[in-house]
């Protein structure tokens, strides 16, 4: 195979932080190739430099032999690089078209040629099997299509090498599925494909030769079909990790329930009559396919939404009508689905991010006044039982990890001692290491008798953490099944929205 | 050229960024003043000594910097919680309207101390309720308050007009338009003997540092920032945004109002509708030159002070038209933001 792209002993410092070491890679033609790390390992700088956004401290990039300018994201794009973010670039005003022409045409010109271009996005859509509508609003559409129009407009602007940054992080398994047979297909077509990740079973799935990177340093080498998930994890990780496994345990009373709640805003019916019960002790897990309810249920167990019908009841009294600040009053501890937008506040330090919920208590506040010291004691006490590491009280928050940003939130919930914890996606985008961590906070909360109601779109971790589980699907809730009794294919049903499994098979 | 977040904003950059950006918008207005023949540095010289070179110019810029100080405080506690307050002027007019009618009318005859805490208190209760409604409107309906609060400021101004006009015009003041004067013992004594200088200076301050309070250190001050930097995290949190805007809008318009009777009390006597050169709009540069911090507000409002007093007297002295304080002011507006970029931003390399 000829390479099409070569790194050769590329290096970045940001500050004391040597975030590229000495890294050299090669790409062939009509290859698949992973980029594997944790997060911070560098993989995104490298990409990045790549791309043209940073320019590399020493080391060189070729495209065809050719070097590439450094620094120039416009001579990567000539050069035939395109790169899909994590967070996409698109223009949610703007039609998925228009999208994929801006900045490719002539500034000049005085009328653009609208219909030349459809029928070369059309043909491309077809092409590579990534079927869009020409004319929707790009704020119309669900994360999976966005992606879709950021491949297709990297593949408008003739790329023939395409990197994917995380591209799986946003994306539903069955969604994530079929964007990696998309790209096998490219690849077969000629077109070669880095993608980033941290996922194992992509890694394995997807790729045809398997980078390793830790620490800013290439540390691996492998043909994926030579390798193993445990010798990647391992690679990755430097040290052995093994995610908690759930013990066995009698679970106590029922603390929460919902009976027959539904919750309508506007003309949608996000939940629809939907019957849990939680006890002590025990995990719940929530499973389904992304877009189905779970934030809604996540709002509704938050306090920030009302059910329209039926009641919600802790410990038998009716909490509809409790708000934020009371549901955590009450023994309800919160992780909201998005940490960055909901979970913390970037620009404001620490203790404020570990002490906002509880502001008014008169732990940290007194005639109206905040009682910084103890919001600050409080800070640091978290800090250093829940192991955060980077940070110090007055420390902006936004510099922390996701992992530690996760634990700020986790030890924010824990350290007043919830009777209920609802967790909704609480390992979304963290590293293994920090997996492992979240997951033996919640398995310490159960055994100390919290009930969990644990909210995820990754089937591994709801299955091995849940006492029992039920599935999410258009906004309803299949009957529980006991963890025990969940494989493959009862789960794929449930997911599907087949509740009544045994009767179907 | 590409920015970077920087991690941590030094301390030492962030006071010195303001006096950058003032520096930058001298150096900017110095080529205007130039075009206009006249040497920059005499214009300047000439600025200076016109607002600070004796005791009646002193005491001349900080009459003027006083309004600056509550509508600058007004601005910044709303911008801090990403309320786009722009009617300060309205508001102003507002608090002002408020005080001119119920000290001749109302409260005459009243205990002094007593009748000017009640104008006061009246003034700012004017201003805050003006803000309320754009705010409902922003609540209720999502409209947005820049436009609302942006065009009730002609509405007040108008009102002013229709008032002083026709019920309020003052018999006395030989046809011009003005309401009639506050009777003297309501009025804000002299701070300094044999000036305009007014204790409405102290009212200022004092405002600047409750506010410095109320932001830094209360339960509402941190629920009205976080609600400013993300609402959506501060509602997960259980800040109620309604109660806290609500809140914000007080406080804001308040301020505003606040300025408007503080001047008719302690300056004019009666209110017209050329009390304010623009006052409100001002306190929008004085805000933003401040960083939104109470204390920088209090050194930007003399800045701005200084500029426009100056202005007047360099003018007279050298025959460069005083609309260069207008230019000053906008520029260093200007070089205000990209300095803020740059404390929050680096080059990246």
């Amino acid at each position: 195979m000829t390479p099409v792209l070569e790194l050769e002993a590329i290096t970045k410092r940001f500050g004391p932080l040597l975030a590229n070491d000495g890294i050299s890679l090669s790409l062939g033609e009509g290859e698949v190739l992973a980029l594997l790390g944790e997060n911070g390992a560098g993989k995104t700088t490298l990409m990045n430099i790549l791309f043209g956004h940073y320019r590399p401290d020493s080391g060189e990039v070729r495209v065809m032999g050719r070097p590439l300018l450094p620094g120039r994201p416009r001579a990567a794009l000539a050069a035939g690089v395109g790169m899909v973010h994590q967070h996409f670039t698109l223009a949610g005003n703007l039609s998925v078209l228009e999208n994929v022409m801006i900045g490719s045409e002539p500034l000049l010109r005085f009328r653009s040629r609208r219909a030349e271009a459809r029928a070369r996005l059309l043909s491309l859509a077809e092409r590579f099997g990534l079927p869009v509508t020409p004319e929707a609003r790009v704020g119309d559409l669900s994360v999976g299509e966005r992606q879709r129009v950021e491949i297709l407009k990297a593949l408008y602007r003739q790329a023939r090498i395409l990197i994917l940054d995380e591209p799986t992080a946003v994306l539903a398994r069955p969604e994530a599925e079929r964007l990696f047979e998309t790209l096998r297909g490219m690849a077969r077509e000629g077109l070669s494909v880095i993608f980033i990740s941290h996922k194992l079973h992509e890694v394995m799935a997807a790729s045809d030769r398997v980078v390793v990177l830790r620490a800013g340093r290439m540390v691996a080498e492998r043909a994926t079909r030579d390798t193993t998930p445990a010798e990647l994890a391992e690679l990755m990780v430097g040290s052995r990790v093994v995610r908690p496994r759930r013990d066995r345990r009698a679970s106590g009373d029922v603390v929460l329930e919902a009976q027959a709640v539904t919750l309508r805003e506007g003309e949608t019916t996000r939940l629809d009559c939907i019957d849990f019960t939680l006890r002590a002790g025990e995990i719940l897990g929530i499973v389904g396919v992304s877009g189905n309810g779970q934030a809604a249920l996540g709002r509704l167990l938050s306090g920030l939404a009302r059910p329209t019908e039926g009641r919600l009841l802790l410990d038998g009294q009716d909490l509809s009508a409790l708000g934020p600040r009371t549901l955590g009053r009450a023994g309800l501890g919160r992780i909201p689905e998005d940490r960055h937008a909901e979970g913390v506040i970037g620009d404001l330090p620490v203790w404020e991010n570990a002490t906002l919920e509880r502001l008014r208590e008169p732990a940290f506040s007194s005639g109206g006044f905040v009682r910084r010291g103890a919001a600050r004691t409080h800070a640091q006490s978290l800090i250093e039982r829940f192991d955060i590491r980077g940070a110090t009280p007055d420390t902006r928050t936004r510099l922390l990890s996701g992992g530690n940003m996760q634990k700020l939130i986790l030890g924010r919930v824990l350290a007043s001692g919830p009777r209920v914890i609802v967790a909704n996606q609480p390992t979304r985008g963290l590293d293994e290491g920090a997996i492992a961590s979240v997951h033996a906070r919640l398995l310490e909360a159960r055994a100390q008798g919290a009930a969990v109601l644990l909210i995820s779109e990754e089937l591994e971790e709801a299955v091995g953490l849940s006492d029992r589980l039920q599935a999410i699907v258009k906004g309803r809730l299949s009957a529980p099944i006991a963890a025990e009794e969940a494989d493959a294919r009862r789960l794929g049903l449930m997911m599907a929205g087949v509740w009544d499994a045994q009767n179907a098979a | 050229m590409r920015l970077e977040r920087r991690s941590h904003v030094p301390l030492a950059l962030a006071a010195t960024t303001p006096l950058a950006a003032v520096a930058a918008a001298l150096v900017l207005a110095g080529a205007f003043i130039a075009l206009a023949g006249v040497s920059p540095l005499t214009a300047y010289a000439e600025m200076l000594r016109g607002a600070l070179g004796s005791r009646l110019s002193l005491t001349e810029m900080l009459t003027r910097a006083t309004p600056l100080m509550l509508t600058g405080l007004a601005a910044a506690v709303a911008f801090r919680a990403r309320v786009w307050n722009i009617g300060a002027e309205g508001q102003f007019y507002a608090g002002a309207l408020l005080a001119a009618w119920a000290g001749h009318s109302l409260l005459a005859g009243w205990p002094a101390p007593l009748a000017i805490a009640l104008l006061m208190l009246g003034g700012m209760v004017a201003g805050a309720l003006l803000l309320l409604g754009p705010l409902a409107l922003r609540l209720g309906f999502g409209v947005d308050e820049v436009v609302t609060t942006l065009l009730l400021n002609f509405v007040v101004v108008l009102f002013v007009g229709l008032m002083i006009e026709g019920p309020l015009k003052d018999p006395m003041a030989f046809g011009w338009p003005q309401s009639v004067p506050v009777p003297g013992d309501l009025r804000l004594p002299d701070l300094v003997p044999r000036s305009r200088l007014h204790v409405g200076l102290l009212v200022a301050l004092a405002a600047a540092a409750v506010v410095w309070l109320i932001n830094a250190r209360t339960v509402w001050g941190r629920e009205m920032k976080a609600a400013g930097l993300s609402p959506r995290a501060a509602a997960f949190a259980g800040v109620s945004l309604p109660r806290t805007l609500v809140g914000v809008a007080l406080l804001s318009g308040g301020l505003a109002g606040l300025a408007g009777a503080v001047e008719v009390l302690g300056s004019t006597g009666y209110v017209t509708t050329t009390l304010s050169p623009g006052f409100g709009y001002a306190g929008i540069v004085v805000a933003m030159l401040a960083a939104l911090h109470p204390a920088g507000v209090v050194a930007a409002a003399v800045f701005v002070a200084t500029i426009f007093v100056g202005a007047d007297a360099m003018s007279r002295a050298t025959g460069v038209p005083s609309f260069i304080a207008d230019v000053i002011m906008a520029l260093a507006l200007l070089s205000m933001l990209v300095a803020l970029l740059f404390t929050t931003h680096r080059i990246a390399r």
